[in-house]
């Protein structure tokens, strides 16, 4: 075993054993938090198909993650109102079922992944940095001014939506259902890292000219790699809506296109679990440093430059050593 | 509808385009010459708005506001150069993008601690406030038309520097191949901070001009660096021509669209829809005709290959 799938193994552990010991103890505050780290990092679990295995630098999977907590929003609202989301070519009134919101939320994401990929992987480097970055602020800007789902307020829901045989309110019941998720996502993009498709990709994030002379087209895994990333963010999004039982433009913002990013390369890219443990670390910052200081932003973004700079391989690169593990 | 809001809304377009080159050109130029995307331009174009709002409450003075914003952003532009950004030109874009965000963390929250989380205001000094009468009977605030010459005179000065000054002309060698022009003797660490300090006093300059018009606020640089990425992705990336021509076909299309677009679907559906579905629209009309020029040019208008 090397030392990076033991670290691997030791954060997988707490991230079940801290919300199981707070629950003995009766902490619900640090099962929510717990549950936070498991959605953002399940969010990064997508990204970081697109950004470590496919080399694809999106600034824009804010995009995916709004679209799948909208999907969440929509549905819920239509359902808890009892207005009818549609009535042809059948009567459907939204739900509350979390497995259909998924199942919505994926596919919508995952669709506008196809678009906005399609568009953007005609171009690479700053450009499609920029160009992700633009979709995803017209999202943004869409769902301000889309005034039928709250605009600008955003939407509210009023109960946790249901998922049958559990309790969704009660806070660890919710957790292990993210943590299950999260880990069903994380065997999920091991074994794409090393399918026949996920080779392909990393091959063609090293060396395109070479992949396509095998006869393989690089866009076509790309844009495969970049609708896989944005589904699985988008259901982090569906999560994320159901944790806070809100969704707004902000969940759609570059900023939190930033964040996630953020929480792959804390990590470290390429690293299979660097999403866990980035979003862990960022979340217990936000919570540390948010208690001693309202402007805990400059104390993180000194952080990450000093990572940036400094600490190339991220957080498990500093622990495990540079070599990334071909397990 | 009439001639008179069309014109009117065609000067607003323009207006908004100046504003957006100014942004764009040093984006552009930064990443032309060091081959570095920097999202913290954004906070250079605050730092400026800040500097002007609080020599304008300190002095009463506008012009020492413009001053103040132009060698604030400068210096704050140097700083940063010879801190951070220095050390990320040989980096890929993915270390640049998360430096430079995280310096805009830094800058949001510090310039939040020092200013406070309500916003600022910079007025319109006396001489440039109310309207002006155009030929055609146009009546149009003369500070907006203040501010299309100011942007045109400077685009027309950064053109001439670049094409026909010693400086212009060390900068686009360095464009071309930084070795050579390091190999002739040329401080290229000196040239690149002094790259990056003018394209950060232009983001600054334009950042003061705005926040006469709305508040000077944190975050404010945000939604602006937004749309300068979209105008150099439009006018390729590198080009301060691209740059001039993708701003303008931004704000105009901008402009426009927010207005005339819901205007439009008025004649074909009830009022309150309308307005509605134009506005969403409308939001989204830059982004798709961004769409549009990646389509038919991947490397936008001007670009070369990226």
């Amino acid at each position: 075993m090397t030392r990076e799938r033991l670290i691997n193994a030791a954060l997988l552990a707490s991230l079940l054993g801290v919300p199981l010991l707070a629950w003995q103890m009766d902490e619900p505050f640090v099962i929510t938090l717990a549950t936070k780290v498991a959605i953002l990092a399940l969010a990064g679990v997508g990204l970081n198909i697109a950004l470590g295995l496919g080399g694809l630098v999106s600034l824009g999977h804010a995009a995916f993650f709004g679209i799948g907590g909208y999907a969440m929003g929509i549905l819920a609202a239509h359902a808890q109102n009892y207005e009818p989301l549609f009535t042809w070519p059948f009567l459907f009134e939204g739900s509350n079922q979390m497995p259909l919101i998924w199942l919505v939320a994926v596919v919508a994401s995952a669709l506008a992944a196809l678009v906005i990929g399609a568009l953007s992987l005609r171009t690479s480097g700053v450009y499609f940095i920029m160009i992700t970055l633009a979709f995803g602020q017209m999202l943004y800007y869409f769902a301000i001014s889309w005034s039928a789902y709250g605009g600008e307020d955003g939407l509210s829901i009023w109960v946790r939506n249901e998922m049958p045989g559990l309790n969704t309110l009660d806070p660890i019941q919710f957790f292990a259902i993210a943590f299950a998720v999260l880990a069903m996502a994380l065997w999920f993009s091991a074994r794409l890292a090393r399918s026949p498709f996920g080779l392909a990709l990393s091959a063609s994030r090293q060396t395109a000219e070479r992949v396509e002379t095998v006869g393989l087209t690089p866009f076509k895994l790309r844009l495969v790699a970049f609708v896989i990333s944005g589904a699985i963010t988008g259901l982090a999004g569906a999560l994320f809506a159901d944790l806070n039982r809100f969704v707004s433009p902000t969940m759609l913002s570059w900023h939190t296109s930033g964040e996630i990013m953020i929480f792959v390369i804390l990590g470290g890219v390429g690293r299979l679990y660097a999403p866990l443990l980035g979003a862990a670390v960022y979340i217990l910052l936000e919570h540390l440093l948010g208690g001693i200081s309202e402007y805990w932003q400059i104390f993180l973004g000194l952080l990450l430059l000093i990572m940036v700079l400094f600490a190339k391989g991220g957080l498990i690169g500093l622990i495990a050593g540079r070599e990334v593990a071909h397990d | 509808m009439s001639l008179i809001l069309i014109l009117e809304q065609v000067l607003n377009g323009l207006q908004f385009g100046v504003m957006l080159f100014l942004m764009a050109a040093g984006l552009t130029l930064v990443f032309g010459v060091m081959g570095l995307i920097n999202l913290a331009h954004g906070a250079l174009y605050m730092v400026g708005a800040f500097a002007a709002a609080a020599v304008a409450g300190a002095t009463g003075s506008f012009l020492l506001a413009l001053v103040a914003s132009l060698a604030a952003a400068a210096a704050a532009g140097a700083l940063v150069e010879v801190t951070v950004i220095r050390r990320l030109y040989d980096r890929d874009h993915l270390d640049q993008v998360l430096a430079t965000f995280a310096l805009i963390l830094i800058f949001s929250e510090g310039t939040r601690w020092v200013f406070g989380s309500f916003p600022l205001f910079l007025d319109v000094p006396e001489y440039l406030s109310g309207p002006v009468t155009l030929p055609g009977g146009i009546k149009y605030p003369l500070y907006r038309l203040t501010i299309i010459a100011i942007g045109l005179v400077v685009g027309a000065g950064l053109f001439w520097l670049i094409a026909r000054t010693r400086i212009g002309i060390q900068i686009r060698a360095g464009e071309a191949d930084r070795e050579m022009i390091a190999a002739l003797g040329v401080d290229i660490s000196k040239l690149y901070t002094l790259v990056f300090a003018l394209g950060a006093a232009l983001a600054g300059l334009a950042g003061a001009l705005v926040g006469a018009i709305q508040s000077v606020q944190v975050g404010m640089g945000e939604p602006v660096l937004i749309l300068a990425f979209v105008v150099i992705v439009i006018g390729g990336i590198g080009s301060i021509k691209g740059a001039l021509v993708g701003a303008l076909l931004v704000g105009l299309t901008d402009t426009l669209g927010g207005v005339f677009l819901p205007l439009l679907f008025a004649l074909m559906m009830e009022p309150a829809t309308a307005t509605s579905l134009g506005a969403s629209l409308a939001s989204m009309l830059i982004y798709i005709l961004m769409a549009l020029v990646l389509l038919v040019r991947p490397s936008g208008l001007f670009g070369g290959s990226a």
